[in-house]
């Protein structure tokens, strides 16, 4: 703490979309509180601030810094290492930071095929001379230079210490302002904060949990996509063949995306107790599956088992939606498999 | 590639067909390929998807799913379970670019100590013509840090 006594707070972005920010800010009027309990050190989206400013502090600094955004080029991770250095507690916000979440889905091909669709083959670009962003350029005025692109997709921890996850593509704001005000807590009242390396700001059970749709016994003979079916408004989204991530995710947001008919995409990432949420996934899909029996043929039910499971078209970019940086393989091998 | 490569496959033998079929392969005297390295468990249907992915990611080459045949299963149904996870687990593992060969299932009654040798012969003939899969090395790069590779587009 410094001139005027307030803990300092930081938030950065580093591969991420801002919603993390957004969030943020939804926590509506206590952002005031927030305001008069914290003094920003530093907070691109809101304020300005220069990479200078947070290289002059002394270590330590920051009291407390939100970090969301994976790690995806070098200069994300010179940022994760320059915050760590600088804050006394890290927190990884959002499941990009928390888990690789979206941009770590380019984990499931590679740099070479991520380049070529977003700079040669996409309908809206027109690049004839095939240009492609160069790490180093010499110009008349010196050396320009952009930030490494890494080949694999990581998250935080996988960088850096980090102290506490908070998963969710965005956190939710109430549980944001939870997790403030048990900082806050900590700060000015010497309350004790969690143990480190915990994940905060949601629950410890599967989403089921908390999702208030009916449950009976989970007898599924195929998979629908969406836009195949118009779901049951009361019966759970599973039994009805609709992929819902919710058995294999984290509780927390209060099953949002079950309550208004879409299946749980899983971005609060896995429950306690689970590694690989993807593989969680795959296991539990394949357990309601009421395909197959044990009286049948070989051959039959091999043939049945596999236009069930075909029914579902992509396994790991639906399993594997947000968890891709922390799953245990983290890529693909050649990503031959996803064009 | 040496010539020498040695191929590590790691099985999960159920305890009440392939695990006695493999024993029963051993008290024969059967000749099979020394590349297995079997695990028991009490039923197929125990094998989590995150035990596969664990054992290709800490150095196996590949993994050998072994259950009772369709409708011997000790728990009715388990082996079945075991052939829809792993159905759906091949589908997705091809999105990894991981060869369909490096992840089998087979039925071996107690009795069919020759079928599980065959297989495993057979298995490993497979992985040494694909070469060795080295996921932490080759994939993800020294330490995992496959980030740092920068490749050259
Ligand atoms: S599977 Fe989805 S819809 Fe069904 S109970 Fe769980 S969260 Fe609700
Ligand atoms: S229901 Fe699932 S995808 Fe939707 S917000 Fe909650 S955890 Fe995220
Ligand atoms: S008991 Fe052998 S596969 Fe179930």
């Amino acid at each position: 703490m410094t001139e005027n006594g307030k803990p300092k707070l930081a938030m950065y972005w580093a591969s991420s979309c801002g919603g993390c920010e957004i969030s943020v800010l939804n926590i509506h009027e206590n952002i005031l509180t927030v305001d008069e309990v914290f003094d920003i050190a530093f907070f691109p989206c809101i304020a300005d601030f220069k990479i200078k400013d947070v290289e002059a502090y002394p270590d330590g600094y920051i009291d407390i810094c939100l970090f969301n955004g994976a790690i995806r080029n070098s200069e994300n991770e010179e940022m994760a290492q320059l915050l760590r250095q600088k804050s006394k507690v890290l927190v990884a916000f959002g499941s990009c930071a928390y888990e690789g979440c979206i941009p770590a889905l380019s984990n499931l091909t590679t740099k070479k095929a991520t380049f070529e669709k977003v700079y040669f083959n996409n309908p809206t670009i027109d690049n004839p001379d095939r240009i492609l962003p160069q790490h180093s350029t010499e110009v008349a005025e010196g050396e320009l230079t952009l930030p490494h692109f890494y080949h694999t997709v990581k998250s935080l921890d996988q960088v850096v210490e980090v102290d506490y996850f908070i998963p969710g593509c965005p956190p939710e704001p109430p549980q944001i302002w939870a997790v403030l005000q048990v900082v806050i807590g900590a700060l000015t009242a010497g309350q004790p904060l969690p143990p480190a390396g915990s994940i905060i700001g949601a629950g410890t059970m599967a989403l089921c949990d908390e999702c208030t749709r009916e449950k009976k016994e989970k007898t599924i003979k195929r998979f629908f996509r969406p836009y195949e079916i118009q779901p049951n408004p009361d019966q759970c989204l599973l039994e009805q063949g609709i992929i819902c991530m919710g058995i294999a995710t984290r509780s927390g947001c209060g099953a949002l995306c079950p309550s208004v008919g879409i299946g749980c995409r899983g971005c609060y990432g896995p429950p306690d107790g689970v590694e690989d949420q993807g593989a969680k996934m795959l296991s539990a899909i394949a357990s309601v599956l009421d395909v197959g029996h044990e009286s049948m043929d070989e051959d039959v039910l091999e043939e049945l088992i596999q236009e069930a499971v075909d029914t579902i078209a992509d396994p790991a970019g639906t399993f594997y939606r947000f968890s891709m940086a922390h799953s245990i393989l983290k890529r693909v091998k050649n990503g031959k498999g996803a064009a | 590639m040496s010539d020498h490569f040695e191929p590590v496959i790691v099985g999960f033998l159920c305890n009440w067909c392939s695990y006695r079929a493999a024993d029963l392969a051993g008290t024969a005297r059967i000749k099979y390929a020394p590349n297995l390295r079997p695990i028991r468990v009490m039923c197929s249907g125990r094998v989590d998807p995150q035990f596969v992915l664990q054992a290709l990611r800490s150095g196996a080459d590949g993994v050998l799913i072994a259950g009772c045949h369709p409708g011997e299963c000790h728990y009715v149904n388990g082996n079945i379970k075991a052939l829809r996870r792993f159905t759906l687990l091949r589908k997705t593992l091809e999105q990894w670019g991981i060869e369909q060969e490096r992840v089998q299932l087979l039925w071996a009654s107690a009795s069919e100590g020759t079928v599980l040798a065959a297989a495993v012969n057979r298995m490993t003939e497979d992985l040494r013509a694909l070469g060795p899969l080295r996921w932490g090395e080759k994939v993800l790069g020294d330490n995992g840090a496959a980030h740092l590779v920068v490749e050259e587009v």
